[in-house]
């Protein structure tokens, strides 16, 4: 399939079309305006329905409502919309329901800005709703990636019965790349014989339901859903390693704020420093293991985020004090610069002038 | 011998665990068989609320889909807009549909969403222990309004039924009561128009329906009939509010 030049909210509407996403719900918010719209446009071609919701808890529940009936279905917003689908995502991940939702995410808190940040990791990985539950982040740093990863997050979310986030910064939203589409890797998915379809009068009713009166039954689902997460644990975690053969100062970062980095981590070595990066493409689970394959003559870690510093709440758990972590890091939708995360590294190995 | 009453097939064998002289059994019984008279149980997706009715999805023999508090219109827009052809319903107390769902009824209405939603009024939080509920009505003594409801701290009892028949794809708007045989018989006629509105496409339909709370109003059975009969339905007038023009 020959390569298109699209805009990042457009290519991840085409993108969930792509992967059999007929049914999308949403309400508008900046800076991923151009997705619902490409959906109202096109939904309706192929025999879709898009719906614009009353409000952002509203769309997320039309979701829960519409991925009980087994089909492919989206939602996508920004970071303020989508801390008020927490609600919603709690109840599917609780009621194993798949879904894919994708956040371009903005600068906050609370209102806050309408350009590119990446303050939305706690939320998206720690879980803003209630209850023990885990989903699948995917970071994509490329438009490509972000293509791939949309297709691959319907069937992840089908496999494993759980809402999966494809998180983007507003940049990822708004940039345009050429792109092609990709069918994701085959997997055996799961019949969905849990749907509410209708009875039709030849099976018994189904039940989508996410409540537990009888503590022990709770306890059960919650370990049952624990030990899904594992699994997701051990087969979905992603990540890249950039010139980590050699490197003496590790940088972790992620999104469109990794592909400056590796700028950096070439500049460096142009210069003659030893540098590396590596690159979690899924944000939960997170490649902890990644981290147990540094090279013994690092000597430090620099984590980069546009955020004051969220990741590097993980990047410390899976460098189990090895090697000491720094971090450098704009927010609110200001950019880091070449220049300025160079000049970290420098002061960190104890070169700077 | 010939078959004097038969249970319904539209309800489960699940024993319900509604206090006694709740009227939300009543309800389940009229609902489950219109959807079986109707002969659309196979078709039928109902939803669940958050509050007394919480367990619904047991007691409905058809698919069930347990929605968050007061969001089940939406979850109800959700499965009607993948599955077009069948019958989906919601069912709902006031303080899931009149106090933090409001706003997915009024624009399930507004849409003029093909569903029916069951909304059970009996002016109380009733699962969570008689809290005040926007329908309590003004006097009437709520644990969160200890010397009862007072308008200038609490406003006038919202009246749903009359909000939503303003709206144009409310197609169909009933308020019934079931303290009395003959208003049983009055409340099970509305579902079903509320249902076959839904069935013929042409909107969304809500029926009302006045319902008791021995528990949390302190009273008796018989006494709680008596009371919504003289204080209910004084300040929420039963009848038609709307319904579609026959023929067109």
């Amino acid at each position: 399939m020959a390569k298109v030049l699209m805009k990042g909210n457009e290519a991840l509407a085409a993108a969930a079309i792509q992967a059999g996403c007929k049914y999308f719900f949403g309400y508008p918010i900046t800076p991923q305006s151009e997705l619902p719209e490409f959906m109202a446009r096109e939904l309706p071609k192929i025999g879709g329905m898009f719906v614009q919701a009353e409000s952002e808890v509203a769309a997320i529940n039309m979701i829960y409502g519409a991925a009980g009936t087994g089909a492919r279905v989206l939602t996508s917003s920004s970071s303020p919309g989508l801390a008020l689908k927490q609600e919603g995502i709690t109840y599917i991940a609780g009621a194993e329901l798949p879904c894919v939702i994708i956040n371009i995410s903005r600068g906050g808190p609370g209102l806050g800005g309408i350009q590119p940040s990446q303050a939305d990791y706690f939320m998206s990985t720690r879980g803003g709703g209630n209850g023990d539950y885990r989903h699948p982040v995917y970071a994509p740093a490329t438009l490509q990636e972000a293509v791939d990863l949309t297709m691959e997050a319907f069937n992840v979310a089908d496999y494993y019965r759980t809402p999966v986030i494809v998180q983007g910064d507003g940049m990822i939203g708004q940039m345009m790349e050429p792109v092609e589409f990709n069918e994701p890797k085959k997997r055996d998915l799961p019949v969905k014989d849990w749907a509410t379809t209708g009875t039709e009068g030849k099976r018994k009713p189904n039940i989508i339901n996410s409540l537990f009166l009888d503590p022990q039954a709770l306890e059960d689902h919650n370990w049952k859903l624990d030990r899904k997460y594992k699994e997701i644990e051990e087969n979905e975690t992603l990540h890249e390693m950039y010139k980590m053969d050699d490197a003496e100062i590790v940088f972790v970062s992620y999104g469109t704020t990794s592909r400056i980095v590796k700028n950096v981590v070439d500049t460096l070595r142009e210069e003659g420093v030893k540098a590396g990066l590596i690159r979690p493409i899924t944000l939960w689970p997170f490649p902890n293991k990644a981290f147990t394959e540094i090279p013994e003559n690092a000597k430090a870690i620099l984590t980069v985020e546009m955020s004051t510093g969220q990741m590097i709440d993980d990047v410390k758990i899976a460098n189990e004090g090895r090697l000491p972590v720094h971090f450098y890091g704009r927010t609110g939708g200001m950019i880091p610069t070449p220049d300025d995360i160079i000049a970290k590294a420098k002061e960190i190995l104890g070169g700077a002038k | 011998m010939s078959v004097v009453f038969k249970k319904t097939e539209g309800l489960t064998e699940k024993q319900t665990h509604y206090c006694p002289g709740c009227t939300h059994g009543i309800i389940h019984r009229l609902v489950g068989e219109v959807l079986e008279e109707l002969g659309v149980l196979g078709k039928a997706i109902g939803v669940a609320p958050v509050g007394c009715s919480v367990l619904a999805y047991n007691y409905f023999n058809c698919d069930m889909h347990e929605a968050a508090h007061g969001r089940a219109p939406a979850v109800a827009t959700g499965v009607k807009r993948v599955l077009p052809d069948n019958v989906v319903f919601s069912y709902q107390g006031d303080g899931d549909l009149a106090s933090i769902g409001t706003a997915e009824v009024i624009h399930a209405a507004h849409r003029g969403e093909k569903i029916t939603t069951i909304f059970v009024n009996n002016a109380i939080y009733g699962m969570t222990g008689g809290q005040m509920a926007p329908t309590t009505l003004i006097g009437q003594k709520a644990t969160t309004a200890p010397e009862g409801r007072k308008k200038e701290l609490a406003g006038m009892p919202l009246k749903m039924s009359e909000m939503l028949s303003t709206i144009d794809g409310a197609v169909f708007v009933e308020r019934v009561s079931v303290h009395n045989v003959a208003n049983i018989r009055k409340a099970k006629k509305a579902i079903k128009k509320a249902f076959e509105v839904q069935i013929e496409g042409k909107g969304y339909g809500i029926v009302e329906v006045l319902s008791t709370c021995p528990t949390n109003w302190g009273l008796t059975a018989p006494e709680a009939m008596k009371w919504l009969e003289e204080n209910m339905i004084p300040y929420y007038p039963l009848g038609n509010f709307r319904t579609p023009e026959e023929g067109k």
